[in-house]
This record gives C-alpha cells, sequence and structure tokens, in this order.
C-alpha cells in the first residue's frame, strides 16, 4: 500500500467510471452537501432513514476519481446498515485515510474500502477520500452543509499559493 | 517518441546551452519521488542556481549584521551590500532611482502596500478601482478590502474565450470616480500577456494611475518600468530565481513620497517621540523593521544570473518550449489547452477530458513531473472557464523538449489509465 499508484486501483477506477447509487434520492429524510474548496470537489448525499436503518442513499456531484469512488462505494457499503454500524464505518475510514490505524494490522469492518489505505501517503489527496464520509456524518445529523476547510470559519480556508 | 524528435531536429539551432544552464541548478539532478525530476511548476516557485546559494552562504558566513544601524564594519558592510541589491534590481527593472524599489516580503505584500500606502489615503468613497478577470488573488482581496472599509468599488475588465483582455472593454469601465487600476502583466493561471502599455497609457492619460502585479513576468522577459511608465509594479524573488520572503515594489518616487507608511516600527523613522513621529524618506519609510536582508543580496545575486544568461534569450527559449509543447497538447485527443492568448507566457493550462486535475496531479507526478494543478489562486478565471481547476505547465529557462515530451507521456498515460 505504499506505492501511491496503488490507489488507482482497478476497483476505484470502475467505481469512477461507473459510480453505484448516482442521482438523486427520492423520499430522502436526510441530505447534505460536502465541498473541498481546495481543489472545487462538491457532492450532495442524501439518504432514508427507517428507524436506526439506513434504508436508501444515494449522492452526487463533481468530483476527483479518488473522491467520487469513494462515494461510490460509501453508500454500497453503509446501505441497510444501521446507524451505529455507519458511523463506525466513518470512523474507520476517517482513522484508515489519515493513517491512525493500519488495516494491515488492526481489527476493522472495512472490507474492500481497505483500497483506499494508500491515500495516507498523499496528504494533499486525504480530503478528497473524507469527504464522502464527512458529507455522510454531516447528512445525518442533519447539518446543513460542511466544507473540508469549515472546522471553524470557511472564510480562513487556506486558498494556496500562485 | 520519433515524431518528437524529428520535431527537435528540425527547429532552429539556438545558441541557448540548456544543458549548462541545467548544471546550475542542484536540485534538477534529484528524484524527490524515486523518479527523475521534471519540475514545470515554475510560476508558483522557481529553483535556485549555486550562484544564488553561494551568496547566501557567503553573506551569512562573512558578512551578516544588522544594517542602517550600527557604526561597526560589519554592519557597514551588510549595509552596503542591502543597497548593492537594491541597485541591482533598480537597473534590471530599468527604475530612475534606486529609493523607487521597496523590498517587501513578495508580490502579495507589494500590492497590500500599495493598497495601504496609496489606497487608504487617496480612494474613497463613490471612487472605483478596475482590475481583470485574470487577477490573482492577491491583486483582488487587498482591493476588496479597501473597498469594503471605504465604500469604493471594483469593477473588473473581461477576457474573450482565449484569455485575452479586450481594450475596448476595459476603456468603457472608465469614468470620472475611476482612481486606480490593478492589472496582471501575465496571467499565473493561463499564460496571457496584457496589452499593460496601452491600458496605462489609457489610465495615465484620465489621471488614473495604475498598478502592474509582474510576478509572471519579471522572471521571463524583459521588464523597463520607465517605458511601461506604470505607477507601481510588484514582483516576487521566490519566482526569479530567488529566495522566498522577498519580493519587491516599485513605485515612482513623487507617488511614494505622497504615501503613508504601511508598517510602523524602526528604520522607517526619523525621530520618535510620543507627541510626534517623523517618518523617514523613501524607500526607508516603507521598510520597517529588519528586513530580509539575506533574501535581498541572494535576490541581487538571482538578478546578477538572470542578467548574465540574458532575458532576451531566456524569453526565447521559453517561447521556443510552450510553442513545442502547445503543438504536442493540442494534437492530443481528449486534451484542452486553457488559455490561448496570441501573446503568452510559457505557461500552459490544460483539462483532460474525464479526468479532474488533481488525478492528473497526482498521476503525473508519480512520474517524476511536477505540475500544479487546482483553481491557481484566480478562482474568477476558472468561474470564467467553468472549470473547477486546471493542470498546469509552467516552464522556466532550465526545462528541456525532453521535459515536454516527458510531461506528453505522463499525459497519455493518465488517460491509458482513465480509458
Amino acid at each position: 500500500m505504499s506505492d501511491p499508484k496503488s490507489l488507482y486501483q482497478e476497483v476505484i477506477l470502475d467505481h469512477n467510471r461507473k459510480p453505484r447509487n448516482y442521482g438523486a434520492l427520492t423520499q430522502a429524510s436526510h441530505k447534505a452537501e460536502g465541498h473541498n474548496p481546495l481543489c472545487g470537489d462538491h457532492l450532495s448525499v442524501a439518504l432514508k432513514l427507517e428507524g436506526e436503518r439506513i434504508a436508501a442513499i444515494a449522492f452526487q456531484g463533481e468530483s476527483c476519481a479518488i473522491c467520487k469512488a469513494s462515494a461510490s462505494m460509501m453508500t454500497a457499503s453503509v446501505k441497510g446498515k444501521t446507524l451505529p454500524e455507519a458511523e463506525t464505518l466513518i470512523q474507520e475510514f476517517r482513522d484508515m485515510a489519515t493513517g491512525q490505524i493500519d488495516v494491515d494490522k488492526q481489527a476493522h469492518h472495512l472490507g474492500r474500502l481497505t483500497v483506499f489505505a494508500g491515500v495516507r501517503d498523499l496528504p494533499t489527496r486525504v480530503k478528497c477520500a473524507i469527504l464522502p464520509w464527512h458529507t455522510l456524518h454531516a447528512a445525518v445529523h442533519s447539518v446543513a452543509d460542511i466544507s473540508t476547510e469549515s472546522e471553524n470559519d470557511p472564510m480562513h480556508a487556506p486558498i494556496g499559493d500562485a | 517518441m520519433s515524431a518528437s524528435r524529428s520535431a527537435l531536429i528540425a527547429r532552429p539551432k539556438s545558441v541557448f546551452d540548456v544543458e549548462r544552464i541545467r548544471a546550475d541548478f542542484p536540485i534538477l539532478t534529484l528524484s524527490p519521488g524515486g523518479k527523475p525530476l521534471v519540475y514545470l511548476d515554475n510560476a508558483a516557485s522557481s529553483q535556485m542556481p549555486q550562484q544564488v546559494i553561494d551568496r547566501l552562504v557567503r553573506y551569512q558566513t562573512t558578512q551578516h549584521a544588522n544594517i542602517h544601524r550600527a557604526v561597526h564594519t560589519l554592519s557597514e558592510i551588510a549595509t552596503a551590500e542591502y543597497e548593492e541589491a537594491r541597485r541591482k534590481l533598480a537597473r534590471f527593472i530599468n527604475a530612475r532611482e534606486e529609493r523607487e524599489v521597496i523590498f517587501t516580503s513578495g508580490t502579495t505584500e507589494a500590492i497590500n502596500l500599495a493598497m495601504h500606502g496609496y489606497g487608504r489615503k487617496f480612494i474613497g468613497a463613490g471612487d472605483e478601482i478596475i482590475l481583470t478577470t485574470l487577477e490573482h488573488h492577491s491583486n483582488i482581496v487587498p482591493w476588496q478590502m479597501l473597498a469594503e472599509e471605504k465604500g469604493a468599488r471594483i469593477r473588473v475588465a473581461p477576457i474573450n474565450d482565449a484569455g485575452e483582455l479586450s481594450m475596448g472593454e476595459y476603456e468603457k469601465l472608465f469614468n470620472e470616480h475611476t482612481k486606480l487600476v490593478g492589472v496582471a502583466h501575465v496571467s499565473n493561471a493561463l499564460g496571457s500577456v496584457n496589452p499593460i502599455k496601452q491600458m496605462i497609457a489609457f489610465a495615465r492619460a484620465r489621471g488614473v494611475p495604475a498598478l502592474v502585479d509582474g510576478a509572471q513576468a519579471v522572471p521571463h522577459m524583459k521588464v523597463d518600468v520607465q517605458d511601461l511608465d506604470c505607477d507601481f509594479y510588484a514582483f516576487s524573488g521566490h519566482k526569479m530565481c530567488g529566495p522566498t520572503g522577498i519580493g519587491v515594489l516599485y513605485g515612482k518616487a513623487a507617488l511614494l513620497e505622497r504615501m503613508q507608511p504601511f508598517k510602523g516600527g524602526g528604520d522607517m523613522i526619523l525621530s520618535v517621540t510620543f507627541d510626534k513621529t517623523t517618518y523617514n524618506v523613501i524607500p526607508q519609510k516603507f521598510e520597517a523593521g529588519t528586513p530580509p536582508i539575506a533574501a535581498a543580496i541572494g535576490l541581487g545575486a538571482a538578478v546578477d544570473y538572470l542578467s548574465t544568461v540574458g532575458m532576451d534569450a531566456i524569453a526565447g527559449h521559453e517561447r521556443d518550449l510552450l510553442e513545442y509543447a502547445t503543438e504536442q497538447l493540442a494534437r492530443m485527443p481528449g486534451v484542452r489547452i486553457i488559455g490561448t492568448a496570441a501573446e503568452k507566457a510559457a505557461v500552459l493550462s490544460f483539462a483532460l477530458d474525464g479526468v479532474h486535475p488533481h488525478d492528473v496531479g497526482t498521476l503525473l507526478n508519480q512520474d517524476g513531473i511536477a505540475v500544479r494543478t487546482g483553481h491557481h489562486c484566480a478562482q474568477p478565471v476558472m468561474q470564467r472557464y467553468k472549470v473547477p481547476a486546471t493542470s498546469r505547465a509552467s516552464f522556466a529557462l532550465y526545462n528541456t523538449m525532453a521535459e515536454v515530451d516527458a510531461l506528453v507521456a505522463g499525459i497519455r498515460n493518465v488517460q491509458k489509465l482513465f480509458s
């Protein structure tokens, strides 16, 4: 996983080409917008909760391959799961992408999502992979919209150099 | 490969010895990501030749002390070297006088200096500032801050699909409220070379001063501020083979003298009591505190280096690179060049069908090719072309035709992966 080239594996390229659960969701109970002002990635996640269970989920937006594939695989992973199960995946995915856990050595529930483990070696791309998960988290908690730069005031986000 | 090689052979043989130049830049021999470096991110920051590195080492090893202060020998040496750097910079851009060269931390601070020193004193409610769609955020945001503070208004000269400013549209923006024009000499996102001489002449004929953001021009072409007749000209050291943390605001002496100081502190005063402070003369009035002495002297050495190679020779070499790279990319299916102005500096922004620029950047990096991806701190340009971001290859004097070939091969690899 240390070779960043491994990030662009067939499974990620395939999900980028043919994203699953892509589009609008009728009768969504929760939704949120996510954007990354650094690169212009923008997506929305909508879901329909039945009790504690995610009965349906969809996403749409414009983004890089890493972000789109992450969103596609995320929707496939959490569909049918309960909210606590989804929260666990969100936490574990974030920990994997930021190098907090080593998926080869520690227990986790990520399954095929471990194809994103290589992103931890590409600091500038970590946010691309995590954005859909942040947005899902925001949707579940009904936060209106989320930005990768918006721990506080989005106006204070770094906007890069020349 | 054979096609590009024959294209190379067919070109007129240049006297420009790029291999000799490359030998001056130690970083170009490295393989930071495991592959030989192909450095095409010069519009963001250029690399430093050994001559400049050596000058920095010599200064720190044998000449360092604070300047304009003590009577001891080292301080006198440091002061003389710092002021010699100012002379070199003044000569390089053909300023009338050395005192018209203010050292700043870079282009951004230079523009902020003009905003605080000139704008806050002379621009008020109802006044208008003309900018262009092409501006870098550093030539937008300071003026927006001023406009907000004073109740002034920003007006924007548009570009056409090629990325060219129209003189006609620009001229229409002028009225009796116009107080300043701010324009990039060269667009960092598109490479367009703007018709600044005509733009300045039009503004000055109406008594409106013009500030030029020259960050992307000074490293790549001969700049003569007297010929341009601009009132302000701002640029950065680190884009012209010098150190970071140093830049220049050129200003006409009469204008600088009328301006208020930007930062208060030591060196910018003649006398201080708690009743009244008398400010120093220019340029010291604008250089409060201990400046980046080493960086200024390093920038002086960078100017020596560029002058020795020759700005016309550099411009010619980069024109060849741009022409060759444009030819190569233009014939690739699925590649769209963004910014096709008739007058361009060696900046090539492009988009690949179906591939986000960030994926392009990550994958090119795996082949050792450093390009910039993103909005290039020019979000209005991205909005104009309706793209979230672009990939940008930007060339410098040490880049080669073989590196253009490497870029083309790298783009092909990306396309293959995403096909």
